[in-house]
């Protein structure tokens, strides 16, 4: 058995979670005092997932010289940095409009990258 | 000269919400004027998600939150200017309803001058700088405060550092943390001076946690390594007093010294324009309306008191558009009524009463500030919603509200944080049937106290 302690983000109380697990299953949830301290831990433990946003170079936007830029939706904590070594290679050329496409299925992720601003 | 109903100062996230609802408020005649050269303010450095989870029920980024503000200011066809500076608000007197004349510059126009109907402050803040914190040791390059560093990374795209120690851990600068080690960046450790984080916990979390940042509390820098460039930097303990432990002292060698140690409303314009200035939100002191000391001005979002959440600003700042629509309609309706009151001006002490019908709103114990400063049900279009914050930790606590000395609610709270803006709202009906009552008080009482005042 093992037990993973994290604090819980669902408000400024900051709970320190417990939670007991046995080869990956969830044994019990300990430490919250409200439900939503409970379902955090639970995902957290199996499957914590991210945003990543960073920004991208971008060529003939004058003085813009970076994109912001997001993944679409949350990727798995641990491919964070396998992202962002992507995004690091990633360039773009104006114009470029929010929603537009950067990366396609990031590292793997099946998740793209997309614009979060224009440079026109 | 041109004349405009609404001239509102800043076209970040306040200014953007603020000419919308004026907009919807039926004001044709408006003009937003922004000294960058975008719309959007901070927020298109703002590049982290977690924005917009009130406003649009989706969490966005920041540019994203902007850029749908933006769009419904280019749709309503409302008139902007950029780089254009705003140097002077003055009073000429109310001829034909101009009650002010703003000085502004660009370099198309040079010096101009425009009448308004009425001003929407609208400036936001600026970051704490080093030269306020008296840090001891040298003045080498490397040391930046986290906005600047925030605006280098993700606009210019220049990385300040490699190896980095921050200073306070408001929310820029656990943001940044993260932002620097995504960037590769080596983050060693962020310290705080009080004995808990200004920051949401989500962040603390999400920036730190996440990557293995140590976050050390009741601790500062007490000295600055290097001529040219940033070499060390050492922090220590602080006790209770906030005066560093000697022999607690931890050197870092870095080459980068972020700081995050506060906002300050940027109100140069209101002070010049003589506005009364609350001493502890540096902030205008306003009304139920967010209306000034000077009649016919408005302010909202940052530059009135600094917002951990952006969906907050373009709340506040829709109902200052609203007001302000409100306050050119009624003066172009009727000129003023001889004897009126003209303005409610001198500065220092925030009087009760100051016309007939208003109630001060104070602070009670743990409270540090609330806008509004005062009320006049009359006046009040709909609910007042008073915001605050508390100056420590609460836990199992309650917000206490009394009106006019009796005690209208407890709102039993789990938590009562600084870092965290709190609201209460009092209903327009709880005002009127209270007529008599001359003030309205906040405070925090600890449960066990407040419980015993209950039963009693």
């Amino acid at each position: 058995m093992e037990e993973r302690t994290l604090t819980c983000i669902g408000c400024p109380m900051g709970c320190q979670v417990s939670v007991q697990m046995d080869a990956g299953k969830i044994l019990s949830v300990t430490g919250n005092t409200c439900p939503r301290g409970d379902a955090y831990a639970r995902e957290e433990v199996t499957a914590p997932a991210r945003t990543v946003t960073s920004t991208i170079p971008v060529t003939g936007g004058g003085r813009k010289v970076r994109i912001p830029c997001k993944t679409a939706s949350d990727v798995p904590k641990q491919k964070i940095f396998e992202v962002m070594a992507q995004i690091h290679k990633a360039g773009a050329k104006a114009p470029v409009r929010r929603g537009d496409v950067l990366i396609r299925n990031v590292a793997g992720t099946g998740v793209d990258v997309i614009a979060t601003g224009d440079v026109l | 000269m041109k004349t405009v109903d609404i001239v509102i100062i800043g076209g970040g996230p306040a200014g953007l919400a603020a000419a919308l609802s004026a907009r919807k408020a039926g004001i044709k005649n408006l003009l937003i004027i922004e000294r960058d050269d975008e719309l959007g303010g901070i927020l298109n450095q703002c590049i982290h998600n977690g924005f917009g989870l009130h406003t649009f029920h989706e969490e966005l980024t920041g540019p994203e939150y902007a850029g749908r503000f933006i769009d419904q200011v280019k749709e309503a066809g409302i008139p902007y200017l950029l780089n254009t500076m705003v140097l002077v608000i003055s009073r000429p007197g109310a001829a034909d309803g101009v009650r002010h004349i703003i000085t502004a510059t660009n370099r198309t126009d040079g010096l101009f001058q425009i009448g308004a109907r009425a001003v929407i402050l609208a400036m936001g803040c600026r970051e704490r700088p080093r030269g306020a914190l008296n840090v001891p040791g040298y003045r080498p390059a490397g040391i930046f405060s986290a906005g600047t560093a925030q605006r280098l990374v993700n606009v210019e795209g220049y990385m300040p550092g490699h190896e980095v120690v921050i200073l306070g851990s408001g929310d820029i600068g656990l943001i940044m943390a993260r932002r620097m080690t995504l960037e590769g960046a080596k983050v060693k450790v962020v310290a705080e001076l009080m004995p808990y984080s200004g920051g949401l916990k989500r962040n603390i979390v999400q920036c730190l946690d996440d990557f293995g940042i140590p976050l050390k509390l009741s601790h500062t820098v007490v000295n600055i390594e290097g001529k040219e460039r940033v070499q060390a930097v050492t922090i220590a303990q602080v006790g209770a007093d906030r005066r560093p432990i000697p022999g607690t002292e931890e050197r870092y060698t870095c080459d980068t010294l972020l700081l995050s140690v506060g906002l300050i409303p940027e109100n140069e314009l209101s002070r010049a324009a003589g506005i009364e200035i609350n001493g502890v939100t540096n902030g205008p002191v306003v009304n139920e309306s967010l209306e000034t000391s000077e009649e016919g001005v408005f302010a909202c979002g940052n530059v009135l008191h600094v917002h951990d959440l952006v969906d907050n600003v373009s709340e506040e700042a829709s109902r200052a558009g609203t007001n302000a629509a409100r306050f050119v309609a009624r003066a172009s309706g009727k000129t003023t009524p001889p004897g009126a009151p003209e303005t409610r001006t001198g500065a220092g002490e925030i009087k009760a009463q100051t016309e007939t019908g208003e109630i001060q709103i104070r602070t009670g114990n743990g409270v540090r500030y609330t806008v509004p400063s005062f009320v006049n049900p009359e006046r009040l279009d709909g609910n007042l919603i008073i915001r605050f914050r508390v100056g420590a930790i609460y836990k199992d606590s309650s917000v206490v509200v009394r009106l006019g000395g009796e005690r209208l609610r407890a709102l039993k709270k789990k938590i009562i944080a600084p870092g965290e803006m709190e609201q209460v709202i009092i209903t327009k009906d709880e005002l009127l049937q209270h007529e008599n009552a001359d003030s309205i008080e906040i405070s925090i009482e600890e449960n066990s106290a407040a419980q015993a005042a209950q039963s009693r």
